[in-house]
């Protein structure tokens, strides 16, 4: 069994089932909700599936309004609500409980204005991120996070979760990209806050909101920066005989005055795998970094050069730079299927703290002891350029108590990253993965503010409850916003 | 605790540590006692705050650690932004977002701080290309209103751990809790720049060139325009501003270009970064926010009511120095976002724009939640 405890369900709620789920029907059009068992079993879970629970209903608007009629419909009968985008949170921050309704955005799927002239785009947020990119590719124009689902992924999750990516070290994360929101506040009201203009003045509650993982609010539109796409970008590989030298290249890198756009680690257990999957033709060496470039052609090769002059200090066993498209996607290719490959090792936790980037050698070494005294392998791929590691735990299922030594592990780690002074979560967030490891993090003051900003948005705890915070300290939050009508 | 008098009519306080700022607003709260919240004291217009002591965390000074190779600073919120920006420039690093000294165009003395500056997002010409003062703060130590010590983010360049508090304190001023430390993400200053500037041009074209300049992938890093010259600012590498400087003057083939190369370059910016062309008067100066596709239409109506216009952000920031009543350029700047700078005799309520309903309420519900005795700064942002 799995160690994260959730809370029990709410019994007044569950007996009350046929009731909410029948208020529900009666305010929304036909097809908008799900209580049939067997469909509500797609959304037991999201990509942290060692945790299933399928919900009371789910229901799946198509426009704010409607968003807003199933808000105050669980808010009159005092229901929970699980938000949800596309339900590929690795950190169960979309994990349903038996007496909560999961209100999902993927239906929300309108461009709604795209606007080079003033550089934005505004959505719904059920769009994917990559629909996002796709609509603005003739305009030369691009939406830059990029989180490696971004196939799936909708905004909707991206802004819950401040969703970062390989490019993240040039254009920064969701937070930096997001310029306003439409939510649906706990009660049904719809409230628009920021917009198309840069840097007006009040409190920047558009920047609380992103982050902030389905306990404020559900974010039904976005209006996202947008930015001209680059000439062009090209790769290099560099292989290392140790994890120190990588990582002290990496430090190099971005000290020398050159701003990559990715810079990309894999240690030895991760290219063994993604050799063994797709033959990416990888160096065996302890260490590889992926450095990428933009501009243009003459611009990316005196970067490549002097990326070079700082590699050669360290004795690289291996420096290769892309000089076409065709050796772009060679040296990507291995990156982008790591997590593919690993897969097929057995199962995994993949983990997300971030470090100093001066502290990657250290935790990287770490991370190797702490590997050997659990007797659980490990890989690490991760970007380097802002120390958000993702270490990936090997363990099997099947074997009665690995999963249980593999959590334990993994809290070991994020404790790590906070003691060189690091955090829990770099873009995947807290969800219930992390959640009772926050004092660690956090003092009781701390988390005091938090649950107190929570209560000024959703009063009841009625948004996504038993997530982020540990669930003995939002106890008191939860009880006293009693659940009964 | 050293007290001086000097500043204003009321006591300045200006604890010498964290822990006596925080019981220093534990007793305030206690007491219910209004606290007028300051850094520099270069830019806020405090004297129409309602309080019988100035609190500034001007003696909480020193950088507590830079890591150039983890492009990461953290400062105690008294720290001058001066010695700061000679820190990082030693290693050829500063403050993407640039920002901006009030002291020429306010008249006011003094040092400006890292939590002054935090505190009121304060971000420069750069902020189209790199982002404001908020995109590159990592993570904040501060006392809210009832003398809690609270922190919050940390030093890492990616954390999604928690609520982003740091967001909130960065632009309330001082209205939610004092910084006392602050972490803030540095980045390699460009090792060269130029400038294009195009004469004889009005807002329309100014602005048509700028929307043409920040389309191309070649990373404009300033758009402004005043006096009929409009100026676009390129930076990096050296054979990249060259380059790029090529690109763009091929793009804009049918215009005369005026070449701006170091170091005339660098002073220009800084020049309009710090609003020199209003400074040594009094008008009161407003900063206007639009979409830069409206700035022409704008401009023409804020002209009507007389007074001078300048530009930046590629034209979503207008300046505007005028005497006309608050009230005609309020609505000149249409839904774009008119705010008081400073200057001049309008009472303070006009350095924040109003807010609808719903946003009003929800900010001032968060101050409640930060400063329930409503000590810090009030009345300066809203109820």
């Amino acid at each position: 069994m799995s160690t994260i405890a959730m809370p029990e369900p709410d019994a007044g709620v569950l007996a009350r089932a046929p009731q909410i789920i029948a208020a529900l029907e009666a305010a929304l059009p036909a097809g908008t909700v799900i209580s049939s068992p067997e469909e509500t079993r797609a959304y037991e879970c999201d990509a942290l599936t060692a945790y299933r629970c399928p919900p009371l209903a789910v229901v799946l608007p198509r426009t704010t309004e409607e968003v807003a009629t199933a808000m105050r419909v669980c808010h009159e009968l005092r229901v929970p609500v699980v938000p949800r985008g596309a339900g590929t949170s690795l950190a169960g921050g979309a994990l349903p409980t038996a007496d909560s309704v999961v209100i999902g955005t993927m239906r929300l799927r309108e461009i709604l204005e795209v606007d080079t002239a003033n550089r934005f785009i505004r959505v719904q947020t059920g769009v994917t991120n990559l629909a996002v990119s796709a609509e603005l590719e003739v305009q030369g124009f691009f939406y830059a996070p990029d989180p490696s689902s971004q196939l799936a992924c909708t905004i909707a999750g991206n802004i819950a979760m401040n969703s970062g990516g390989a490019h993240c070290l040039k254009y920064g994360v969701t937070t930096n990209n997001l310029m306003g929101v439409r939510i649906v506040m706990a009660t049904g009201d719809i409230v628009e806050l920021g917009g198309p203009l840069p840097g007006v003045s009040g409190l920047d509650l558009v920047g609380l909101i992103c982050g902030s993982e389905g306990q404020l609010a559900i974010v039904t539109e976005a209006t996202l920066r947008i930015v001209p796409k680059p000439e062009g970008a090209r790769p290099v590989l560099i292989g290392f005989d140790s994890a120190e030298t990588a990582g002290e290249c990496v430090g190099r890198i971005i000290r020398s005055g050159l701003l990559p756009v990715a810079i990309e680690y894999m240690d030895d257990v991760c290219l063994r795998a993604v050799e063994a999957f797709v033959k990416a033709g990888y160096p065996n060496c302890a260490a590889v970094l992926i450095v990428e470039v933009e501009g243009s052609e003459a611009e990316i090769d005196h970067q490549i050069e002097r990326i070079r002059l700082i590699a050669e200090e360290l004795n690289p066993v291996e420096f290769r730079a892309s000089r076409t498209a065709e050796e772009s996607l060679a040296i990507w290719k291995g990156r982008k299927s790591a997590f593919g490959a690993m897969g097929r090792l057995g199962d995994y936790l993949c983990l997300d703290g971030t470090v100093p980037v001066s502290k990657l050698p250290h935790t990287l070494k770490r991370i190797g002891e702490l590997s050997k005294a659990y007797g659980l392998e490990v890989a690490n791929v991760f970007h380097a350029g802002d120390g958000n590691m993702h270490p990936l735990i090997l363990f099997d299922a099947n074997a009665p108590g690995e999963l249980e030594r593999a959590e334990e592990f993994g809290a070991d780690i994020l404790r790590l990253c906070v003691d060189v002074g690091g955090c829990l979560t770099g873009e995947h967030g807290v969800g219930i993965e992390k959640r009772d490891l926050m004092t660690k993090q956090y003092t009781a003051d701390d988390l005091a503010i938090q649950m107190e900003i929570k209560s000024v948005f959703d009063p009841a705890w009625l948004l996504n409850p038993a997530k982020v915070f540990p669930l003995e300290v939002s106890q008191p939050h939860r009880h006293a916003a009693a659940r009964c009508p | 605790m050293i007290t001086n008098s000097s500043d204003h009519a009321a006591t300045v306080v200006s604890p010498p540590s964290e822990a006596e700022l925080a019981g220093l607003i534990a007793e305030s709260y206690a007491r219910a006692a209004p606290l007028r919240v300051v850094g520099g004291g270069t830019r806020i217009r405090s004297e129409a705050i309602a309080a019988d002591q100035t609190l500034t965390s001007r003696r909480l000074s020193g950088i507590v650690t830079y890591e150039p190779g983890a492009l990461t600073l953290i400062a105690r919120a008294g720290t001058p932004i001066e010695e700061i920006e000679a820190t990082l420039a030693a290693e050829g690093q500063a403050f993407a977002f640039e920002p901006m000294d009030h002291r020429a165009v306010l008249g006011t003395k003094g040092a400006p701080t890292v939590g002054g500056m935090v505190s009121a997002n304060v971000s420069g010409p750069r902020r189209i290309h790199a982002g404001a003062c908020r995109d590159h703060l990592l993570g904040v130590r501060f006392v809210d209103g009832r003398g809690r010590v609270i922190r919050n983010g940390g030093r890492v360049m990616k954390n999604v751990t928690g609520l982003d508090l740091g967001k909130l304190l960065c632009g309330s001023h001082g209205t939610l809790g004092v910084l006392t430390e602050v972490a803030l993400k540095t980045l390699p200053a460009a090792e060269s720049q130029q400038t294009l500037a195009f004469h004889a041009t009005s807002v329309k074209e100014a602005t048509e060139i700028f929307a043409t300049a920040l389309a191309t992938p070649f990373e404009v890093s300033g758009a402004a325009f005043r006096s009929g010259t409009a100026w676009l600012r390129i930076e990096g590498l050296s054979p990249q501003v060259d380059y790029r400087r090529e690109r763009l003057s091929a793009l804009f083939r049918d215009r005369e270009i005026d070449i701006v190369g170091e170091p005339d370059s660098r002073t220009l910016w800084r020049r309009l970064r710090d609003l020199h062309h209003f400074a040594g008067s009094s008008v009161p100066l407003w900063r206007i926010l639009v979409k830069p596709s409206e700035a022409p239409a704008v401009v023409a109506r804020l002209h009507a009511l007389g007074g001078e216009v300048s530009l930046d952000w590629g034209g979503g920031l207008i300046w505007f120095e005028s005497n006309a009543d608050s009230v005609a350029i309020r609505r000149a700047a249409g839904v774009g976002q008119a705010a008081l700078l400073g200057r001049g005799t309008l009472p303070n309520s006009n350095s924040f724009p109003p807010e609808g309903a719903a946003v009003a309420r929800l900010s001032a519900a968060l101050r409640r939640t930060f400063d329930p005795a409503g000590i810090l700064n009030p009345g300066l942002m809203g109820k």
